[in-house]
This record gives C-alpha cells, sequence and structure tokens, in this order.
C-alpha cells in the first residue's frame, strides 16, 4: 500500500509529460510528429507483425553474449589486478587510457576486423563493459580491510580458502556494481552499433522507420521499449544485491 | 620446562615523517603454559605493536620470540588473536565462520566441530545466522568460538571487550572463565581496563609509557571467582593505577 502511495509522484509527472506532448502535437498541427496514441498504435503494428519480438531478441543476445564474456575476462582480471601489485602498476595505466574512448569510435575498426555480423556489436559490447568490470572489482578487492586479511593469515587457510571465502565474497559487491554499470553501458551501445552497421535489432528499428517513409511513431515508440527494457535489466541486476551473501555491505 | 612465550629483549620503531619514533623499546616477558596474562598500559603506549609482534604479524627490529622454544617469524594456527574491532566475515554465517580455519577436513566433521564450539559459547540456534543479524556481544562469542574451534594453545587478545558495554563486558568476561576452565589455554590479554586484568589474570604486567617497557609485575594470587570488591582486588586495583600514574588518593 505504501509502495503503491509512493509510485503516485512518478506516474502523475509521466502522464502529465505524455499530455503536454499530446496537446503540443494538436497544437501545432504537426504532419510528421505523432501523438502518443499513434505511438500506441504503431506498437501494436510492430507486435502484430512479429519484428517487435524479432529485434527484441535480437539486441538481448547481442548484449547477452558481449556482456558474459565481459564478466568472465572482467571479474577474474579484476581480482588479478585487485591482489598482485606488479600486475596492477603494469596494467591499469593502459586501461585508464582505454577506458575513455567511446565504444562508438571502436566501430570503423570492429567492422574492419568482424565485418557487419554479429560479432561486431558483441566485441563493442565486450569493450564497454569490460573495462568498468575490471575498476570495480579492482577496487573492491583493495578495499578488504586488513583486519580480514590478517585472520585468514592467523588461520593459514589456504590460498584457494583465502580466495574463495575472503577474497571474492569480500569484493563481491563491488564486482556487483561493475556488472550494473556494465549491463547499463552495453545496452546504450548495442543500440548505437545496430543504428550504424546492422540489420536487425532496436537500433536498427529506430533507423529503419525513419528512412523508410518517416515513421516516426515507430522511432518514439522504439525508444520507449529500449527504456522499459533497460529498466528491467537494471532492475535484474539490482536484485543480486539482495543476495544474503552481499546484504551484509548495505545494512549498518 | 621451557616457556609456553618467551620474549626477548625486542624492539620496534616507526618511521614518521623521516624520523624514527621507537613504540616499543627492550621488552622481555614470559608466559607459561596454561598461564593467563595481562598486560596493562596507558592508551597509545605500543601494546598493540607489543601484540602483534608476538602474534607474527609484525616483525620485531631486534631481539626474538620463542613459541614453545621456536623462534617465531609469522603468524599460525597454533595462536588466535583476538581484536578489538573483531573479523568475524561479515558474508559467511555464523557456522561458515567457525568452519573457516578447519580447511582439510571432511565437510561433514567441520560442521560438527562448528556447531559443537558455537553451543560452548552460547550460541546454540544462531549458527545459520548472518554477522549483521547479531548484537555485539554475540560477535564477540562468534569470534571466541571461531578461534576455539581450530583448537589453539594460545589465545592472543587486544582490548577483545572494549567496544561493548559495561554489562556485557562483564558477561564477557565470565563467559571467558568458563571456557577457560574446559579448555586449558595459554593467553594473553592486553588491555587498559585494570579491573578487566585483575579479574581474570594470574598476572599483570604494566607497561610505561611509549616507547613501552615493562614498568612492574603483579602477581594475582586469588581464586576464582573473584569478587570485584574484595579487599585484596582493591589494593590491588589501586597499587597498579599507581603504577599507570593515578594518584593512590583518587583510586
Amino acid at each position: 500500500m505504501k509502495g503503491i502511495r509512493q509510485g503516485i509522484p512518478a506516474v502523475a509527472v509521466i502522464a502529465a509529460l505524455v499530455a503536454a506532448w499530446w496537446l503540443a502535437v494538436v497544437e501545432t498541427r504537426s504532419v510528421i510528429f505523432p501523438t502518443p496514441w499513434q505511438v500506441v498504435a504503431g506498437a501494436g503494428e510492430l507486435v502484430k507483425d512479429g519484428t517487435l519480438w524479432v529485434d527484441i531478441g535480437a539486441s538481448l543476445m547481442r548484449v547477452g553474449v558481449g556482456f558474459s564474456l565481459a564478466v568472465m575476462v572482467g571479474v577474474p582480471l579484476g581480482l588479478w589486478l585487485g591482489w598482485v601489485k606488479g600486475a596492477y602498476s603494469t596494467l591499469n595505466p593502459l586501461f585508464q587510457i582505454l577506458r575513455p574512448i567511446s565504444p562508438i569510435a571502436w566501430i570503423p575498426i570492429a567492422i574492419l576486423w568482424f565485418g557487419v555480423g554479429n560479432a561486431s556489436p558483441i566485441y563493442l559490447i565486450f569493450i564497454a563493459s569490460v573495462f568498468p568490470m575490471i575498476v570495480q572489482t579492482t577496487a573492491g578487492v583493495h578495499a578488504i580491510e586488513r583486519r580480514y586479511l590478517r585472520a585468514a593469515e592467523n588461520f593459514r587457510v589456504s590460498r584457494y580458502t583465502l580466495f574463495r571465502q575472503v577474497v571474492i565474497p569480500a569484493a563481491l559487491p563491488q564486482i556487483i556494481v561493475g556488472m550494473r554499470i556494465g549491463l547499463g553501458v552495453a545496452w546504450l551501445v548495442v543500440v548505437a552499433a545496430e543504428m550504424i552497421a546492422l540489420r536487425s535489432g532496436l537500433g536498427y528499428l529506430i533507423m529503419d522507420s525513419r528512412n523508410a517513409g518517416n515513421r516516426y511513431d515507430l522511432v518514439v515508440a522504439g525508444m520507449i521499449v529500449i527504456g522499459l527494457i533497460g529498466l528491467l535489466l537494471d532492475g535484474g541486476m539490482r536484485l543480486l544485491e539482495g543476495l544474503k551473501s552481499v546484504r551484509w555491505r548495505y545494512v549498518r | 620446562m621451557s616457556a609456553k612465550i618467551e620474549v626477548d629483549g625486542i624492539r620496534k620503531a616507526f618511521a614518521t615523517d623521516g624520523a624514527a619514533l621507537a613504540v616499543v623499546e627492550d621488552v622481555s616477558l614470559s608466559v607459561q603454559d596454561g598461564e593467563f596474562v595481562a598486560v596493562v598500559g596507558p592508551s597509545g603506549c605500543g601494546k598493540t605493536t607489543l601484540m602483534n609482534m608476538i602474534a607474527g604479524f609484525v616483525h620485531p627490529d631486534a631481539g626474538r620470540i620463542l613459541i614453545d622454544g621456536r623462534p617465531r617469524y609469522e603468524p599460525s594456527a597454533q595462536g588466535i588473536l583476538i581484536s578489538q574491532q573483531g573479523s568475524i566475515f561479515p558474508w559467511l554465517t555464523v557456522r561458515q565462520n567457525l568452519m573457516f580455519g578447519l580447511s582439510d577436513r571432511p565437510a561433514r566433521d567441520k560442521e560438527q566441530v562448528a556447531d559443537h564450539y558455537a553451543a560452548v559459547v552460547g550460541l546454540k540456534g544462531f549458527e545459520g545466522s548472518y554477522p549483521h543479524e547479531l548484537s555485539g556481544g554475540m560477535l564477540k562469542r562468534v569470534e571466541l568460538a571461531r578461534a576455539l574451534a581450530v583448537k589453539p594453545e594460545i589465545l592472543y587478545m587486544d582490548e577483545p571487550f572494549s567496544a561493548l558495554d559495561a554489562l556485557t563486558n562483564l558477561r564477557m568476561r565470565n563467559e571467558l572463565k568458563r571456557v577457560l576452565a574446559e579448555e586449558r589455554h595459554t593467553v594473553m590479554l592486553i588491555t587498559h581496563d585494570v579491573e578487566e586484568a585483575i579479574h581474570l589474570a594470574d598476572r599483570v604486567l604494566v607497561l610505561s609509557p611509549r616507547p613501552t617497557r615493562i614498568q612492574a609485575t603483579f602477581e594475582v594470587n586469588l581464586p576464582h571467582p573473584r569478587r570485584l570488591t574484595s579487599p585484596e582486588m582493591q589494593e590491588l586495583r589501586v597499587a597498579i593505577l599507581y603504577e599507570l600514574g593515578v594518584d593512590r588518593n583518587a583510586g
């Protein structure tokens, strides 16, 4: 009940914005910019002929593969950089230079190396999401309090136990933050990549709708779908923060 | 028979702004097997540094530390350190924490040991809880149980109960006495609380201000359970406080 009441202002703002949009389109008698109703109708069309599901599926598949690869590479690499001083001082400067390069800037090179198939956007997603994951994981290891490492030293546990029961769980909250950032960036990048280089996906849907007869109702419908799926993805990652073994970081 | 812990002329200085700051200066002491020795000193006198050296976490600049007659270079599970801030892993349950030091044994066996020691310190029913669900006093019990589970010969306790409120502090002291009566350990307790020291220890060493040396030694030849209000205890307390620079009349 309380949750519903808290949600009222947010819903009111969105409703007001939709109303203002509707009013503006009607008042200016725009022939190109769609009314909210036309967007809903356009979305209905996409659902009916099935292209919406195909495009959502294509985008999610690319993000899924690219992001999974980034987790598999970024987390172990981040742990290594966090634990081994020499690795950090050797590789961190390189990563700090690569990190600010926008994934969009990689598009020409991705096409050169991987062509215009699925490999290009997957590579771009990987590049975009691997760095936040390395950085957060490394920071997570660096932030482990000395008292915990001393306890592990005191009990003379094996290296396996040290990592399995101290280092990784201690860094896990930060690793999850890295994954949240990484997945958010991945979703931004896949749409951008599809707008430029591909023949399927939500990014392609938007560009294609504009090019094929200024269907701005479909453009806006595509944008809203992108926003909603992004919200769901972030919500999914947030569920990880509720895990019992991570909760210690968020209490007190 | 040689002593359990033999500390022979250790020194330690830390570099601060280029100058060496002597923290521990020429401390020698010995602790017998099964003895409970308390070390009291003014705050900031280097008690913790002394303890960290004896437990093997910090190397002395000079002198040596012998455990069972053998030189000590690094920490070992033979002597477990319990510190004021505590080091119970917040991401593991109570049971997992207690199993932590028992690595190379079958899982069934580890669980049995963990649950046994949870019961010993009065944590039965909380084996599956996470540390953030427990109170400060219960966390100290987990800490004690985790140490006991690996059957250490020595317990190094660095202000273990200082962060607790007065009532919980007193309860934990009694708890510790009860556990030690069952399993005989050699204990070194560092504290700034004179009452706690004479309540628990067989012998009390008084440290001087930094750079610290041992300034005085008091034997506590009183049977347990000790009453803090007894005249002998009061006399001892005043004498130790006097060594620490607190006026005899004020005590």
